[in-house]
């Protein structure tokens, strides 16, 4: 087992990985830009090294001053965390070619799983269900088009290649629009990005975004903890999160997560992993992998009774998996809010220094954060200051635990969007359970 | 203890309103005294199982804190401009361990003069000076790990 790890992030997932390594005795290496100085865990840490200013292009995403930093402390091992170099291949083969374990999988699984096209070929390849399309570019032959979009299933999107971020994308329902929407498409893509291709996939109305968290050693050992639904977003960014997904049958979830554990060992995967699923009407679509931890972990940490970041480092550290697919029992229901500094209304940042913090308690009741009364909330970062999650035997009891705990918390000197929190934990929609990943901007829209 | 803890305790004591502070570890005690504004310094420490640099209290006036690394102490405090470090490494006083050093206390520097090496993954770096005057201070030692900001010489 490793004696000493340099933890390369900050904020919660930075405290998160240090309790996990204090626990097992192993020393941890902290490394920080000049604006975290006073953060809870550097001053935590056995060893901690600045490594720049504070913007994160010069600290966090600078890879010669981390590894540096690993150098001058002997560390034997690297946590990525979540977001800045977690999945950049480039920083995963970096950091072995200079001789430190880099906690997360190799760095051709990185490489595979951030391109989403190759993505997409390997799950299909492995049998996982993907959106179902066009195999590449529209020709320009009519019925070459109508055939495939029959094909796939209407309704259907069009998608320019060359686009992104929602732009350039036309829905079509019927047959009879398709053809004209599809020269449309092709023109607007044409002038916005200089590429006329466009593909076609099967549109999703209301989807949910289901995901399933494995766990893969490096001795072809693989599982999946179960799922999460985290269709309350924002922008595409997840507000709250739960497991398991509620109203979703064990049976079809074993069905995906087995394809799941099966994709890993195909790929060699190594590590904690995360496939993303868009579900509608009974049918998982894969849409991504995440190949690092994520922010939502608890939650599945509280259902299924594993610490995810410990098993991480074991894995690591080359052990095998001491538990197989069929020690795995979910039990009880978990409920997490991202709590941002952040207007509830505006949704505009709040940094600033918190004046008065009150973390709420209690059974059930687990807040990861690296805030402390006093604290000042960096401007140069995510604007998430922390995590509470809450565990109940039914997802009653879970809500019914949240709403408590966010009726006690108190965080002043900063906005935050506590109050958001507390009006969709008692949401008609959301308590009944199963909103769709378009529910929150909808339930938004109609709160002005 | 290692020196740069000593320093991080001492740094502590300093600007902060604790008087005194003892730690006890594994490998020894140490107290740290906050001299009021009086002549003297007060020295304590209690020799633990392995051999540890004895360490000196803050001086009373300015309020700095100075570290000892060797029987003369040293403090951080002058008029001059601070040259810090611009990145994480390993720092090296000469260009190789035959050669002399870069600068000694009193050397005179010109804008661009090297002062010393930071090594950091393999490569050598060399620092060069921001300021032109006289070296008054060194405050690091050769091989001694290095992290962004870190003051390094102190120039006038």
């Amino acid at each position: 087992m490793f004696e000493k790890i340099l933890i390369a992030n900050r904020g919660e997932i930075a405290l998160r990985v240090q309790r996990a390594c204090r626990e097992m005795g192993i020393r941890t290496v902290v490394v920080h830009s000049e604006a975290d100085t006073e953060a809870k865990y550097v001053r935590l840490a056995d060893e901690s090294v600045c490594i720049g200013p504070a913007a994160s292009r010069d600290s966090y995403l600078n890879i010669p001053a981390i590894i540096s930093a690993a150098e001058v402390t002997d560390a034997e091992a690297i946590h990525p965390g979540y977001g800045f170099l977690s999945e950049n291949a480039d920083f995963a083969e970096r950091v072995e070619r200079s001789g430190f374990v880099f906690i997360g999988p190799r760095p051709e699984s990185i490489r595979l799983m951030g391109d989403k096209v190759s993505a997409k070929d390997a799950m299909k390849k492995a049998g996982v269900p993907v959106v179902p399309g066009s195999e590449g570019a529209l020709t320009d032959d009519p019925k070459e088009i109508l055939a495939t979009a029959k094909a796939v299933g209407y309704p259907v999107i069009i998608k320019a290649a060359g686009g992104g971020g929602g732009r350039g994308m036309r829905v079509v329902h019927t047959e009879a629009a398709l053809l004209n929407a599809v020269s449309m498409t092709r023109s607007e893509a044409q002038a916005a990005f200089n590429n006329p291709s466009v593909y076609l996939e099967r549109f999703l109305e209301n989807p949910r975004h289901i995901e399933i968290q494995i766990l893969a050693d490096e001795h072809r050992n693989a599982v999946y903890l179960g799922e999460r639904d985290c269709s309350m977003q924002r922008r595409h960014q997840k507000v709250i999160e739960e497991a398991p997904a509620p109203g979703i049958a064990r049976r079809v979830i074993e069905k995906v997560g087995l394809r799941c554990v099966e994709a890993c060992k195909k790929i060699a995967y190594r590590g904690a992993g995360t496939f993303e699923f868009l579900y509608e009407n009974g049918e998982f679509f894969f849409i991504e992998m995440n190949t690092r931890v994520q922010v939502e972990h608890p939650v599945t940490e509280m259902i299924t009774g594993i610490d995810i970041v410990q098993e991480q480092i074991r894995i690591a550290a080359g052990e095998r998996l001491r538990f197989k697919q069929r020690d795995i029992q979910i039990r009880g229901h978990a409920i997490e809010c991202r709590i941002n500094a952040e207007d509830p209304y505006k949704f505009t940042p709040s940094a600033g220094r918190i004046t008065n913090w009150h973390p709420p308690g209690g059974p059930g009741t687990r807040v990861d954060s690296h805030a402390y009364n006093n604290y000042f909330v960096p401007p140069y970062y995510d604007s998430m200051i922390g995590k509470v999650i809450c565990y109940g035997d039914t997802r009653e009891q879970a809500l019914r635990r949240m709403q408590i705990a966010l009726s006690e918390m108190i965080v002043e000197g900063i906005l935050t969007n506590i109050p958001l929190h507390r009006e969709l934990m008692i949401d008609a929609h959301f308590v009944a359970g199963g909103t769709s990943i378009h529910y929150l901007e909808k339930a938004l829209a109609l709160r002005r | 203890m290692d020196l740069r803890k000593l320093k991080t305790l001492v740094d502590l004591v300093a600007e902060s309103g604790i008087s005194e502070l003892e730690i006890t570890e594994a490998e020894g005690r140490v107290r740290i005294v906050k001299a009021p504004p009086a002549p003297v310094p007060q020295q304590y420490y209690n020799p633990p199982p392995m051999p540890m640099s004895p360490m000196m209290a803050p001086a009373p006036s300015g309020g700095s804190p100075g570290i000892s690394t060797g029987p003369e102490p040293v403090q951080v405090m002058s008029k001059g401009q601070i040259v810090k470090s611009p990145m994480v490494g390993t720092l090296y006083r000469a260009p190789n361990p035959e050669s002399s050093t870069f600068v000694e206390i009193g050397s005179q520097v010109k804008i661009g003069d090297t002062l010393c090496i930071i090594e950091a993954m393999k490569l050598m770096n060399e620092i060069e000076s921001e300021f032109a005057g006289t070296v008054k201070e060194i405050l690091v030692e050769n091989g001694q790990p290095i992290e962004y900001g870190q003051p390094l010489f102190v120039i006038e």
